[in-house]
């Protein structure tokens, strides 16, 4: 049965209008306000979306990468710039070693038949029950006084492939279990190992999941703060805990910090617009699956 | 030959390692080692083997202590209000929206973003909004001639704008569960109770919702478990002021940690809010088992009667 179009009520359509409205806006304004000089910021009189828009800000925060001296900046702070650069190394380092090793765990768990799904659900569930907050205390002591890893990349990559790896390992599961075992088994007659097999037969197959599970990954690892704050050291400071070391300060520069809060917003936006359907599925496999 | 067989059977242990290894340092040992540390009286700059055992002191001294209760409720009635919150909106619209409209792809797709960014920059874009002069929600009460609202200077509105806040971030997330569920319910039943003369209202009220039930609750549980989590929003917003009236449990766990540096107190909240979340999802756990129990049975049932 085809499913026949209907004609709808206008009032749908506005309401639909209405909801990108009030979901865009605020993001809208960020990205406006983030155009806008410190002066148009606190003028009432300049309207919220319509004014002379400048870079200046994106000057200020990148200053650093800039290959000319904008005129504008007495003195190149060079703290947000090099915040964007740990956030990448961090968020790229743990996405990808959440990846390998998730993967190799959840095809060992799915074609060795080691433990059910219903134990790695189980785990995947009951680490979604771990707030980040309850993990802050021994964290900072174990990282700091037992493996010395405090103020390193090492120790936050660590700490974000742990949080994001049951997750990781049950979403690849069920593509996994997809994949059709004749094909392994033809090619292990053609006398490829079981590694040979992994890493040329099963894991192009699964690229889907692995895409899905990689931007839940990284958006964690970009995004985290709690963690971060804790055990960073003034090199290794990822974008969010810069933003509220900034903010905490008594004179708020509005359009700098939006524009750094664009910066990082940037990451995750364009994702959604690329992979909108696999970010519903894998947020939806979570609850409808249990 | 043999080599072969062996370097087979070594093979998923060689899988599971690296996962298995990183799992067990960096959070089974981290959780258990908190709960030793909320035994404990215990500063940052020392070891822990310094820290000296004080038993069930710190809860003790946390069941005394007023503010820590204060946060405990505010926790509670924040969780609560949020999640009622969403969940009827969520629901309410996504009953409203199932339908085939053009726009709906594109509204999904809109709807994920606030959940994508950032908490920091969510609680930053809403810090700006609040502002007394320049933020857009006074600015055009004022256009209107009326008085600016103190958003997050008073102490009631202040919780108020936390929960608008996070009402706006998270309720995209029901709604997008909500349709999900409405899509796949089977087309029979309402195509029946629309030959038994049902009204828009009725289906919705006897078939929709009690059929999406189970995704409901299981959805309702886990927003829940993670309203119990929020803390970026709000420690940008207002830091837990003005006084208590914001400070919810994560981040006063936060801010005893790292302002107060009293890391066992801290490890004993952690507990306690840890435990919380346990009961709710052990709950979620028995839930679930129970509706597959029950499916089955009607399942088998069912073939009983086709046989």
């Amino acid at each position: 049965m085809a499913v026949q179009k209907e004609t709808q009520n206008p009032a749908f359509y506005a309401l639909i209008v209405a909801l990108v409205v009030m979901s865009v806006g605020p993001i809208a304004l960020m990205l406006a306000t983030s155009f806008k000089t410190n002066v148009d910021v606190y003028d009432v009189s300049v309207p919220a979306f319509f004014f002379s828009p400048t870079i200046k800000n994106y000057e200020t925060v990148l200053c650093n990468f800039l290959w000319y001296e904008p005129a504008h900046v007495d003195y190149c702070d060079p703290t947000f710039g090099r915040a964007l650069v740990n956030s990448l190394i961090v968020g790229l380092i743990s996405t990808g070693l959440t990846l390998t090793i998730g993967c190799m765990a959840a095809y060992a768990l799915v074609r060795f038949r080691f433990m059910g799904r219903g134990t790695v659900s189980m785990t995947t569930l009951l680490m979604r029950m771990v707030p980040p907050a309850v993990l802050l205390v021994p964290v900072f002591g174990i990282w700091t006084f037992q493996y010395g890893l405090d103020q390193t990349y090492t120790g936050i990559i660590l700490i974000y492939t742990a949080m994001n790896l049951p997750f990781v390992i049950w979403i690849l599961q069920s593509f996994i279990v997809q994949v059709p075992i004749q094909l392994e088994e033809a090619a292990r007659m053609d006398g490829a190992n079981p590694f040979q097999v992994f890493f040329l037969v099963v894991l192009p197959i699964i690229q889907p999941g692995l895409a899905a599970a990689a931007i839940f990954t990284f958006r964690i690892a970009w995004n985290e703060f709690l963690l971060a704050n804790a055990l960073s050291g003034r090199s290794t400071r990822t974008v969010p805990v810069t933003i509220v070391n900034s903010i905490t300060e008594y004179d708020i520069n509005w359009g700098v910090i939006m524009a750094t809060g664009m910066l990082l917003a940037i990451p995750p936006i364009l994702f959604t617009f690329v992979a909108s359907k696999q970010i519903i599925t894998g947020m939806t496999a979570g609850a409808v699956k249990g | 030959m043999s080599v072969a067989i062996k370097a087979n059977r070594l093979t998923p242990y060689m899988f599971l390692a690296p996962a298995g290894i990183i799992l067990i340092f960096a959070l089974l040992y981290p959780i258990g080692y908190m709960i030793y540390a909320s035994f404990l009286d215990w500063s940052p700059s020392q070891r822990i083997g310094q820290a000296e055992f004080i038993g069930f002191r710190n809860y003790v001294n946390l069941w005394g202590d007023e503010a820590f209760r204060e946060s405990f409720w505010v926790t509670i009635r924040f969780a609560a209000i949020v999640v009622t919150l969403e969940m009827v909106l969520g629901v309410g619209l996504a009953l409203l929206l199932d339908r085939n409209i053009k726009g709906m792809a594109m509204l999904r797709t809109v709807f994920i973003l606030p959940m994508m960014i950032a908490p920091i920059v969510v609680g930053l874009m809403w810090r700006y909004m609040y502002h007394p002069t320049v933020g857009i929600f006074n600015r055009t009460l004022k256009n209107f001639g009326f008085e600016g609202i103190p958003w997050l200077s008073d102490s009631t509105w202040s919780f108020i704008a936390i929960v608008i806040a996070d009402v706006w971030q998270w309720t995209p997330f029901i709604f997008i569960l909500a349709l999900a569920a409405m899509q796949s319910l089977p087309r029979s039943a309402l195509e029946a109770a629309e030959i038994d003369g049902a009204n828009e209202w009725q289906k919705i009220v006897m078939i929709k919702l009690p059929l999406m039930m189970p995704v409901l609750i299981v959805t309702l549980l886990l927003r829940l478990i993670d309203a119990f989590k929020v803390l970026e929003v709000i420690l940008v917003l207002t830091n837990g002021g003005p006084g208590l009236s914001t400070e919810i449990l994560a981040l006063r766990i936060f801010r005893t940690a790292q302002e107060f540096q009293e890391l066992g107190e801290a490890a004993a909240m952690s507990n306690l809010l840890l435990m919380m979340l346990m009961v709710l999802t052990i709950g979620m756990f028995a839930y679930s088992r129970v509706q597959e129990a029950r499916l089955a049975r009607q399942r088998a049932a069912v073939e009983k009667d086709a046989d």
